[in-house]
């Protein structure tokens, strides 16, 4: 079918961006590893889709499509997790720097006064 | 009152966030109170904030961009510190506070030799309360209060409080935005400090809170413990 053609070219070209990406010093190797790992088993269910019925049948689920949605939507809860505790991280370490140049600006401009 | 010579290390910080309007009167008011050492941390404002708090006499420190007012009481009680402050009060710059509650509350702070002096509207009855607030709303978020701090408190997100200079020390406020009401009880409960609340007035501009800002609180405080 045409859509898994798609779907198996889009994650070659995913898995090309990963190497890219581990070449470049932006992904450690077991991250780059792990996310290959992905890309592939999900071109494994793409080709073969009777592969999910085992994973299925191991989960308790009924058919193979509902276990993937059923795994794909709590690693996507995840993920967005993930993402807004470094967003935190993130706005705390603004903070700390906002901080820094404001007390030092401030006293500064003190000692100049004295 | 005390005199100004007996206020010299005592510092005042107030966060303000585009409150020019408002912020010139609580500075004079304060300086009227007989309090010198007054510090305005402008969270990022976009309006004359900082000018007018400077023109009213005010150490005035800004922050580039706004990061909150957890965030601002946390540099005004560093740049207090390194200034020598003794004392450190954390005050509303929106004019809600009334200056006259500080002195007394000073004067618990030393004589009980307390870390830690927290405003609460409920010890007098000056405070006009509005009716949802003071029966529904504030009575759960005291109960959610203590559930998360382990402090008793006979009112919640009061963010008039005195501390002592080991207190400002040990105390670390994380939290940017408002959730670092709830994150100082905790830390007053962490680190055995000893504290006692004043009854304070609070007049009401505004609403304040509603839900939604509760549960914002609820979802910060959540996401802290990821840190």
């Amino acid at each position: 079918m045409l859509i898994q053609i798609l779907l198996i070219l889009f994650f070659l070209l995913a898995i090309i961006k990963v190497i890219r990406r581990y070449q470049g010093g932006d992904l450690t190797r077991r991250a780059a590893f792990i996310w290959i790992l992905f890309w592939v088993l999900a071109g494994v269910v793409v080709a073969l889709p009777d592969s999910t019925f085992y994973l299925a049948h191991m989960l308790g689920v009924g058919r193979g499509a509902d276990a993937i949605v059923y795994i794909a939507l709590a690693g996507l809860f995840f993920l967005v997790f993930r993402l807004m505790v470094r967003v935190e991280r993130l706005t705390k370490d603004i903070t700390r720097f906002v901080r820094h140049e404001a007390l030092a600006e401030a006293e500064k401009k003190i000692t100049e006064q004295k | 009152m005390d005199t100004p010579k007996a206020n010299a290390d005592i510092f005042i910080v107030i966060p303000a966030y585009n409150e020019a309007e408002r912020i010139g009167r609580v500075i004079r008011g304060l300086f009227e109170h007989g309090w010198k050492k007054i510090i305005v941390v402008d969270d990022g404002s976009s309006d004359a904030t900082m000018m007018v708090a400077r023109e009213a006499g005010a150490l005035v420190i800004r922050h580039g961009s706004n990061r909150g007012q957890g965030a601002s009481l946390q540099t005004g009680t560093e740049l207090a510190r390194n200034l020598g402050a003794d004392v450190i009060i954390h005050f509303d710059g929106d004019g809600q506070f009334n200056a006259s509650d500080i002195a007394g509350a000073v004067a618990k702070l030393k004589t009980e030799q307390l870390d830690v002096v927290l405003g609460s509207r409920f010890l007098d009855g000056r405070s006009r309360i509005p009716w949802l607030k003071r029966t529904i709303l504030l009575p759960v978020a005291r109960w959610i209060n203590y559930a998360l701090t382990g402090l008793k408190l006979s009112d919640v997100h009061n963010g008039f409080r005195v501390l002592s200079r080991r207190a400002s020390t040990r105390i670390c406020i994380n939290q940017d935005r408002m959730a670092h009401n709830t994150e100082i009880p905790a830390q007053i409960k962490k680190y055995h400090l000893a504290w006692a609340e004043y009854p304070v007035e609070v007049i009401y501009f505004e609403p304040g809170q509603g839900v939604a800002g509760g549960l914002t609180i609820l979802w910060d405080l959540f996401l802290g413990t990821f840190r």
